[in-house]
């Protein structure tokens, strides 16, 4: 599903230029839930950035799908973003004008399907994610773990290959952090391919691969047993 | 894509910031307003004006006899110029450029002593010595019968073409007065014509109605006066200029007269094609401040819009980014917020032009309902004004939104989601 080869990524700040990744080496099958683990500021957010094609790499080889990405025009890279790939971000990036529901059609909207069918297929994935109730609220009647769920229905809108989620719990307390990693465990368990950056172990811990960043390389990448969110919750209430 | 959902989109956003929707919108309403009326209120000046000039013909000039202020051939200063009626001739043969040089007489004048009699009614009137070539000078409307005739001329007939303030002085209402006999100064006149005073005629409007013309030749033999001229209405013919030909006249008539070439005060006259482009010359030039500062408050107008699009263009960058990590291309979004501004553009500029018309026609009906005003008349806005103002608005409004729509593209869709 996607194939990095020698991935070099620097950022010129003036006279300075700060080199982020220095080669990375990484490919993720079909199917698969992986996590990028790293301290703060080594690289992780950038790494998903350009797999998101939202960050270009200056230079090594990047296939997604099989499909060669690079120095594609806006347009192309626009069709991509809207067929391959679905975004979950920390800060939700929900449109504040707009209701639950419109937020999760919009990738539809980008996909040129009509109207009636969007709002259909949108009602689906926010009946998914729990929220069908909540359907005409706008994003500032709902809480933190509404708004991440909305966000989760919106990214899984068009039917991506991948799910790129950067610190998707970052924002939430932890009871509300595991229901959503219940959420996107679920969808994994569907066969969707997920690729989410945390810097917390509990939450790496229930993905099914981690991978660690380091000083611009990875420098760990390991298969682990995945631990389910709603044990880890009982076990977490069981404790209080 | 779809047209109807990028109009919801674009009605979204306009709620999303009403306020901000409202202020952008007013700047180029309130420019195309102000043009407009001020368009409309210096097209109503002028018009006024031009209406209390008249529609005597344009290319035209009066001419009297003063005073010589010089000696010259041995006949004394002070000497009254008296025009003769051979002068005309003259003229037009030694100038074929003038179209026509009528010979006017006049006697009495309205608001002067009762001089016009009917049975028991009688009037002060203003009695017209003239050919009848004059119509064509000062246009009137024939309301029944007929102006002077060559005929009338030749014959010296007793009869004469009375004004609408003149029948309704001397006739009773509904009584015919082509065929009736009016006295004038005691001598018989039949009526043969009435007519209308031009509503355009404006401030002179109320003397012509009250105005009796007379064949020139009867004039002169009834009311002794030999062939004498009170004075020349001259008009030149379209593509010579009266005012360019005036030295000329002047010479030749002073040449007729025996007066000193040098003698400036002898010969009174009026250039009406001067006078009257020196009112037009000053409203040409408000015409041109009208559209200066009109068009400088729509710039104005449309700086503000260009100025709040790029402020919350900036402000949705982020929503930009998001929209982008969706799956818009750079077109939907430029395409989207050129849609918006336009539309904003048009909506608030035709309902600008809306308004003025609005208030222009306010104006036409607070004058309808008053009666006519000095000097403001049928105030209104040439509709190719319009039009090229809705064109620059249309660009304008294109420019808006394609400027701040660039920017919101050509950044990385990454550098757009870190935007706060
Ligand atoms: N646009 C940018 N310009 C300059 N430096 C940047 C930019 N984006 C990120 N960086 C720097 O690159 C490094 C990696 O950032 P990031 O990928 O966000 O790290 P992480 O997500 O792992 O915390 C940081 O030192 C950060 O300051
Ligand atoms: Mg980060």
């Amino acid at each position: 599903m996607i194939e990095i080869n020698e991935l070099h990524k620097s950022y010129q700040t003036g006279a300075n230029s700060l080199h982020v990744l220095k080669g990375i080496n990484f490919s993720v099958k079909e199917g698969e839930m992986v996590s990028i683990m790293g301290s703060s500021g080594s690289g992780k957010s950038t790494f998903l950035n350009i797999l998101g094609m939202l960050d270009e790499a200056d230079e090594g080889t990047y296939f997604l799908d099989g499909k060669p990405i690079r120095n594609l025009n806006e347009k192309v890279a626009a069709k991509y973003r809207n067929q391959f790939l679905g975004f979950i971000f920390q800060s939700f990036n929900l449109i504040n004008y707009k209701t639950a529901l419109d937020n999760v059609a919009l990738p539809l909207y980008y996909q040129g399907v009509k109207r009636a069918e969007r709002t259909e297929k949108a009602m689906h994935y926010l009946e998914k994610v729990g929220l069908s109730q909540w359907a005409t609220h706008l994003p500032n009647q709902l809480s933190g773990g509404q708004k991440q769920r909305v966000a989760i229905a919106r990214a899984l809108a068009s039917d991506p290959k991948v799910l790129l989620a950067d610190e998707p719990t970052g924002a939430l307390d932890t009871k509300t952090s595991y229901e959503v990693m219940e959420l996107i465990q679920k969808i994994n368990d569907e066969g969707k391919t997920i690729l989410l950056v945390t810097h917390e172990d509990d939450i790496a811990h229930m993905t099914k691969r981690i991978v660690n960043l380091k000083d611009g390389l990875i420098i760990d990448d390991s298969i682990v047993t995945q631990v389910r969110a709603d044990e880890a919750q009982r076990k977490a209430a069981a404790h209080v | 894509m779809f047209k109807k959902d990028r109009w919801i989109e674009i009605i979204e956003v306009f709620n999303a910031n009403p306020f901000r929707t409202f202020l952008t919108a007013f700047g180029v309403f309130w420019g195309i307003f102000i043009l407009v009326v001020l368009l409309a209120l210096t097209t109503g000046l002028r018009n006024g004006v031009s209406k209390d000039f008249g529609d005597f013909a344009t290319n035209s000039m009066f001419m009297w006899g003063q005073g010589t202020s010089k000696p010259y051939k041995g006949l004394p200063k002070g000497r009254r110029v008296q025009f003769k009626l051979e002068d005309a001739a003259v003229l037009k043969d030694k100038l074929p450029q003038l179209k026509f040089v009528s010979p006017k007489g006049q006697l009495g004048g309205y608001n002067g002593a009762n001089n016009v009699t009917r049975n028991e009614k009688t009037g002060a009137f203003t009695v017209s010595g003239d050919y009848p070539e004059y119509i064509e000078q000062q246009p009137m409307d024939i309301t029944a019968g007929r102006f002077i005739n060559y005929s009338d001329i030749n014959e010296k007939r007793k009869g004469v073409v009375i004004g609408d303030g003149v029948v309704s002085s001397l006739f009773d209402v509904g009584e015919d007065p082509i065929g009736d006999y009016i006295k004038i100064n005691g001598v018989n006149f039949m009526v043969i014509g009435t007519f209308l005073s031009p509503s355009s005629s404006g401030g002179n409007a109320e003397e012509e109605a009250n105005t009796i013309y007379v064949p020139f030749t009867t004039f002169n033999q009834v009311f002794n006066r030999g062939d004498n001229v009170g004075w020349f209405a001259i008009t030149a013919h379209d593509g010579t200029s009266i005012t360019e030909l005036k030295p000329r006249i002047l010479e030749i008539m002073r040449e007729q007269r025996t007066i000193d070439p040098t003698d400036e005060r002898a010969i009174g006259n009026f250039d009406r094609s001067e006078a009257f482009g020196r009112v037009t010359g000053l409203f040409d030039i408000l015409k041109f401040v009208g559209f200066f500062v009109g068009g400088l408050i729509l710039a104005s107008g449309m700086v503000g819009i260009i100025n709040i699009l790029l402020i919350s263009v900036k402000e949705r960058t982020n929503e930009i980014g998001v929209r982008r990590a969706l799956g818009a291309s750079p077109w939907n979004i430029r395409g989207q917020i050129i849609q918006e501004s336009l539309t904003l553009t048009i909506i608030s500029g035709m309902t600008g032009i809306a308004a003025g018309a609005g208030v222009i026609w306010l104006m036409n009906y607070a004058l309808s309902q008053s009666g006519p005003v000095d000097n403001f008349a049928n105030p209104s806005v040439n509709i190719f004004v319009v039009v090229i103002a809705l064109i620059i608005l249309i660009i304008s409004g294109i420019s808006a939104g394609l400027i701040p729509a660039v920017r919101a593209t050509q950044m990385k869709p990454v550098d757009a989601l870190k935007t706060e």
